[in-house]
């Protein structure tokens, strides 16, 4: 199994708090892997760590066998692994086209050029407009993101995750907040995303868990509590434990 | 050696007298407020009218100064302030650099240009030794005076109800907020309270630090320092702060002149790009 | 799989039409270079126009489109207006154009080192760090009196021709038109720049540095870059200053200069580049008129017009400025009907 992404006893610490617990974790090349766990779980931290937004305290992070643990997110970015957020993050003042555009110009080492005008290559518009439309924003490309549905918005965070060219991605929660009727819209771009980029995807709906994910990793506490294909852990009674246990603590 | 570490600890005693009402306005509302040497300006100007025009006796007029300026600060804040905080922090300076602007024009129209002093009492002019130690006797009464004040606020802000609502205000002013604390009003008091020691610190600093219409512009800085390096979540970063100020101030000019304002700058740079959030602050507050 | 090419046309138009030059602008530059004929009497205070709003364009670049506010932004401002001032003092370049250059490669140099300075904090910590660097600079000239003649400002300057052939003459006739060319051509540079991907990606740094840097841009190189060219912009307005008076005195750093200029950017609006130069002739024919009314309260009209500006909302007091800006959505479906019938025609 070639592995796209590794972690290696990565421990990160908030004055006093473990957040993530000698988490070593391997992520198969072109895996559909799913990372879940309750609340306060270190999940979010696992993101932020893999995409260099925080440091670690102790422990590496490789990619495809190259060490990346002390890269900043953008550089990180050029070497494939993006990830979307839970919390939408997008430009307001920008429209889904220059968003778009932005993502592509960079990953394409263009994002610096001061003396051509925006928009003045074609193969470039080319490219922004199929990805527009494979996410169904073409007919929103105008429009200011602040003003765009909910449901349109989360696929903007998708697709301008997509337009970077990931080799592995990070879904954070794709479908939190979307409406019923706008979902499966989100599903089915998730499903279609290329089969040779690699997911991990953050999620508490298990519906999604199931129908997505080819291997799924729980983390407790923040460090990684359970491990293998989706019958597994669903067979698994200590997960259930766990997931029980949150419940009853929420009622 | 002594006597400039004596004159540094009172100069840095006015500053901190002076600041510490910024430090709770920039704390709790996160309101960029450059205006508040106004507040201070007024509060010299009304001990100079007092004492030199009117003949009022020096000390009845410190606390006439105090509430001027605090009365002066109370209606700003409701009739202005209030509809700023919840703008950009642009908006903010661009506010209150303009009330800056205002006051020094408004002063200089009322006052005139030149700079004013106030006639201290005889019994507080000159200086006496203990220990081969100069001590200027108003620079005494300055220490006695702030040093008092200190005590006395850090008192309030322990030990009162007020205090304890301010704390709770400048903590998280969403849950106090949710506890039933009337935020705006304790804002509103604060503000008020802290305009007024402003006030107070113009009138006692009005013998030593000069008062003419531009002293706004003139300190804006200092207290700036004084807030930023000291940090705002505690009263005791502001004070020592403030008496490193002073001292080093004191110290740098009598020592090394040539270098004027050098250092003081140069340190305050540093600091900030070393402790953005102070050099006194709680890790990591806000 | 390719989009069809219509999409990609109209995309294309779309975009391009954020650079498209409005006949309002068009006409505004006319207006300025027919002022050279036009108004020849009033050349010395269009002079100042003219540096003021490439001052409050360089200022409308790191705070219109990167988001940094500075308090200090004279730091460069001086630094570029003492440089040109002592390179024609001792005679080391003569020809004002080169020399104009010379300072503003020294204001980018400065603007890089204490960019650096600007990267991390609060919008507190970078207000106090612009204006300690630009305070500090204050002091430097003021100390450096054997050099820059202190608190006296420097004197004896005398500039040559422009090119050689052009002499600075008392009426500001010759200063007008040299000054207008350079905020001219700097203008095109800006312009260019800010409808670049370069500029884009501003936008983007200063709309969400989060996601910026989680698309894979260097949000902190991107800063750099800007105020460093921000900088050499401000070292030429205050080259131009120097050179159109030929004087330098320590008012070029001063706080109040920093300050008047937020003032003109914001009075014309940030983050559509006429705003600087709208604003600058707003303030000095504001400032003309004002200060002939009663020079020394002069501060306080400007700091009532900055209360009410902030009171009434940037916002809805540089609405009627909104022509100039480039939401001309009207203008893009023109475009998209245009293409659409021209590839329908093209299809038959």
């Amino acid at each position: 199994m070639a592995v796209a992404l590794e972690t290696i006893n990565l421990v990160k610490r908030f004055s006093g708090i473990v957040a993530s617990n000698n988490v070593s974790l391997q992520i198969a090349k072109g895996a559909r892997h799913a990372l879940i766990g309750p609340n306060g779980a270190g999940k979010t931290t696992l993101i932020n760590l893999l995409t260099g937004v925080q440091r670690p305290t102790g422990g590496r992070i490789l990619l495809d066998g190259e060490d990346i643990t002390s890269l900043s997110t953008h550089e990180r970015v050029r070497l494939g692994i993006v990830r979307t957020f839970q919390i939408n993050q997008l430009f307001n003042d920008l429209t889904p086209l220059e968003t778009i555009g932005l993502a592509v110009s960079e990953r394409r080492g263009q994002g610096l050029d001061w003396w051509r005008i925006v928009g003045s290559r074609p193969d470039l518009v080319a490219e922004v407009v199929e990805i527009l439309e494979r996410f169904h924003l073409a007919d929103v490309i105008d429009k200011r993101t602040a003003v765009l549905p909910y449901g349109k918005q989360r696929l903007l965070e998708i697709a301008l995750a997509i337009a970077c060219r990931p080799r592995v991605l990070l879904l954070d929660e794709p479908a939190a907040g979307v409406p019923e009727d706008e979902r499966h819209e989100i599903l089915a771009a998730v499903a279609a995303l290329p089969a040779d980029v690699t997911v991990l995807l953050i999620e508490h709906d298990m519906d999604i868990v199931f129908s997505f994910a080819d291997r799924i990793s729980v983390l407790v506490n923040g460090a990684l509590f359970v491990e293998g294909s989706p019958e597994e852990v669903a067979r698994d009674p200590r997960v259930k434990a766990v997931y029980l246990g949150e419940e009853v603590a929420d009622a | 050696m002594l006597t400039i570490l004596f004159d540094g600890i009172a100069y840095g005693m006015l500053l901190f007298v002076l600041a510490s009402g910024l430090a709770v306005t920039l704390g709790l509302m996160n309101f960029i407020n450059l205006a508040h040497g106004s507040f201070a300006m007024a509060g010299g100007y009304v001990t100079v009218i007092l004492v030199n025009r009117l003949g009022v006796p020096f000390f009845a007029s410190l606390p006439i100064a105090f509430l001027a300026s605090a009365v002066i600060g109370f209606v700003f804040e409701r009739a202005l302030y209030v509809h700023v905080y919840k703008k950009p922090h642009l908006d903010q300076v661009l506010f209150s650099i303009g009330l800056v602007f205002m006051s020094v024009a408004a002063a200089d129209y009322v006052m005139g240009s030149g700079q004013i002093f106030v006639q201290i009492p005889k019994f507080l002019q000159g200086q006496f030794e203990i220990y081969g130690i100069g001590i200027g006797r108003y620079r005494l009464l300055i220490i006695v005076i702030c040093g008092l004040l200190t005590v006395a606020l850090q008192f309030i802000l322990a030990n009162t109800r007020f205090g304890s609502r301010l704390r709770a205000a400048v903590d998280d002013s969403r849950v106090a907020r949710g506890l039933g604390i009337n935020v705006n009003w304790v804002f509103a008091l604060t503000f008020a309270f802290g305009s007024g020691l402003a006030g107070l610190g113009g009138a006692l600093g009005a013998e030593i630090l000069g008062l003419d219409p531009t002293f706004p512009l003139k300190f804006m800085i200092y207290f700036l320092i004084v807030v930023t390096v000291g940090g705002t979540s505690s009263i005791t970063g502001p004070f020592l702060a403030s008496l490193l100020l002073g001292i080093g101030d004191v110290a740098g000019k009598y020592y090394v002149p040539t270098l004027g304002s050098f250092v003081i700058y140069t340190i305050m740079i540093v600091v900030l790009i070393w402790r953005p959030q102070g050099l006194f602050s709680r890790a990591a507050s806000r | 799989m390719l989009p069809p090419p219509i999409a990609i046309r109209v995309a294309t138009e779309w975009l391009a039409a954020r650079a498209r030059w409005q006949p309002l602008e068009v006409g505004f530059w006319i207006v300025a270079f027919a002022a050279i004929w036009l108004f020849p009497d009033r050349h010395l205070i269009l002079t100042e126009i003219a540096w003021l709003g490439l001052f409050a364009l360089s200022l409308d670049l790191i705070l219109g489109y990167a988001g940094i506010i500075s308090l200090g932004h004279a730091a460069f401002f001086g630094l570029g207006a003492y440089t040109a001032a002592l390179l024609a003092k001792y005679e080391i370049i003569n020809e004002p154009v080169l020399a104009l250059l010379v300072a503003g490669l020294a204001a980018m140099a400065l603007g890089f080192v204490t960019s650096f300075l600007v990267l991390r904090g609060s919008d507190l910590t970078r207000l106090m760090v612009t204006l300690g660097v630009a305070l500090l600079l204050r002091e430097l000239a003021n100390r450096l009196g054997w050099l820059t003649g202190g608190a006296d400002g420097l004197q004896g300057v005398s500039i040559k021709p422009v090119l050689g052939m052009f002499r600075f003459d008392m009426f500001g006739h010759t200063g007008y038109a040299y000054s207008l060319i350079v905020l001219f051509i700097l203008f095109l540079i800006a312009r260019r720049l800010v409808n670049s991907p370069f500029g884009l990606s501003l936008l983007s740094v200063k709309g969400n540095p989060l996601r910026a840097s989680a698309i894979g841009i260097s949000v902190d190189g991107r800063l750099i870059a800007i105020y460093t060219v921000a900088a050499g912009f401000a070292g030429i307005a205050g080259a131009l200053l120097a050179q159109t008076t030929s004087f330098a005195s320590l008012e070029v750093f001063s706080f109040d200069r920093s300050a008047d200029l937020l003032l003109v950017l914001i009075i014309g609006g940030a983050g559509y580049l006429y705003g600087g130069l709208i604003g600058a002739i707003i303030f000095k024919f504001m400032q003309d008129y004002l200060s002939a009314l009663t020079p020394q309260y002069w501060p306080f009209w400007i700091g009532l017009v900055l209360v009410v500006i902030v009171m009434v909302g940037r916002d809805r007091i540089t609405s009627w400025t909104a022509p100039f800006r480039r939401i001309a959505s009207h203008l893009n479906w023109r475009a998209l009907a245009r293409h659409v019938a021209a590839s329908s025609s093209e299809r038959r």
